[in-house]
């Protein structure tokens, strides 16, 4: 389980999220909210890339205070830019980075890397390097690089947002079947609709935490 | 020449990265103690049956090789009428055997591969304080960012051309500069969560336990 006690984050003079609480115990979790309401620090402090500066993030136990390298092994990111997240320039090479960064043996890095690739339809692109890749193989690349490393959660963040309408299904499809529970940060009521609970971020706080169609219509009254 | 490796699996791909690079430095300081136009023609033509052997797009190779190439023809040139042709014809020769041996050695071996053997003879650089891993991070990072670079700077001009700018360099540095530390940052938080780690070296000087 997430735990989110008591969150406040600020950038500089900016406070980004104001006093948030929140127990993710839900299979598909949504969060939806304005530009610049919190959602992207929100999903940023669950896997650890931030550490809040009041309250405390705990993954299964694991405070991101007290071991943040555990809570990253625990909890995948998939950013909205593919490109600043390939750290590799071939498609084999980055999928085996993370990989190789929890220090997996090395005859296991290649079975592995080989049932990715053919799981999200990359076999082809195996050996392609990275900048040559389309917008959507990029974002499948990202998604099968995180899930090599099968994490306990994984969380999105707007991973659709730069992909034309049938790479977005190609990565919808993908996130369906995720078997880890997930928390998707996204723009797309039709995704939102489909999860189990959706979060709604406005000015850093949580305006609503309910159902989606619930979620939703707080969400568009918020907004008008 | 940023997709520099051609997938194959030939014995020249199959050959350990560390003994390719291993006989392209020794072949490289060989060409400048052992002389002679015979010898250097036997090791370039010995080049071209691996490069047949390895099966690599000869077309691709010289076009990318084109602008080097070209230069031979001056340096011949000048040493035809500057010292004698044979040795004009030497140096050429001397310069292909160096290229080739250098283009087939990059476009049959990875990356990772190159950079795992350079973080391997790099080891005794951690008496000093210097991390190979990260210097091998770095060299990756390096190509990997070059083509994403490209590209942002041609989206600038694009939208200064737009806009009824000419070419003016600041205009394209400053903004360049700009973008690249933001996905400078980007990518670090990326290898962060993907969890590298590249680990703490201490140089000897201060000791084993201190930071």
């Amino acid at each position: 389980m997430i735990e989110v006690c008591g969150v406040s984050h600020r950038f500089g003079e900016r406070q980004v999220l104001k006093d948030v609480n929140l127990a993710l115990t839900e299979r598909r979790i949504g969060v939806v909210g304005a530009n610049g309401s919190g959602k992207s620090t929100f999903a940023r402090l669950l896997n650890g890339l931030l550490i809040p500066d009041e309250g405390r993030v705990r993954v299964d136990g694991i405070d991101s205070r007290d071991d943040v390298k555990a809570l990253r092994r625990r909890v995948g990111f998939v950013f909205q830019n593919p490109d600043n997240q390939i750290v590799f320039p071939v498609v084999e090479e980055d999928i085996a980075f993370g990989l190789k960064n929890a220090k997996f043996p090395r005859e296991e890095i290649p079975r592995r890397v080989d049932a990715v690739l053919e799981r999200y339809r990359l076999g082809h692109l195996r050996e392609q390097a990275t900048h040559l890749l389309s917008g959507g193989e990029k974002q499948m690349l990202a998604l099968a690089a995180v899930l090599v490393m099968e994490p306990r959660y994984v969380v999105l963040d707007e991973p659709m947002t730069l992909l034309d309408l049938r790479n977005r299904r190609l990565v919808q499809e993908v996130i369906r079947g995720i078997e880890q529970p997930i928390v998707l940060v996204t723009h797309e009521f039709d995704h939102l609709e489909e999860l189990d609970r959706v979060i709604v971020f406005d000015e850093g706080r949580v305006i609503a935490d309910d159902t989606p169609g619930a979620a939703i219509r707080r969400y568009v009254e918020a907004m008008a | 020449m940023l997709s520099l490796y051609v997938p194959g699996h030939s014995p020249v791909h199959r050959l350990p990265a560390g003994v390719k690079l291993l006989v392209l430095a020794a072949g490289s300081a060989a060409l400048f103690v052992v002389p002679g136009v015979a010898v250097h023609a036997g090791e370039l033509l010995a080049i071209l049956v691996l490069f047949h052997v390895a099966g690599l797009p000869w077309r691709e190779v010289l076009d990318q090789l084109r602008p080097a190439l070209i230069l031979l023809v001056p340096i011949f040139l000048f040493h035809v009428f500057a010292t004698d042709w044979v040795l004009g014809l030497e140096t050429v020769l001397r310069i292909l055997v160096l290229l080739f041996l250098a283009v087939i050695v990059t476009l049959t071996t990875r990356l990772s591969d190159m950079i795992e053997v350079l973080e391997k003879a790099m080891r005794p650089l951690r008496l000093a304080g210097i991390n190979p891993s990260k210097v091998g991070m770095m060299l990756s990072m390096v190509i990997r960012l070059i083509p994403l670079m490209m590209r942002e700077a041609g989206e600038i001009l694009e939208a200064q051309r737009a806009r009824g700018l000419d070419r003016n360099a600041i205009a394209l540095l400053v903004p360049l500069l700009i973008k690249a530390l933001k996905m400078a940052d980007d990518l670090s938080d990326a290898m962060d969560a993907r969890g590298y780690d590249p680990g703490a070296v201490t140089p000897f000087w201060r000791g084993k336990g201190t930071p």
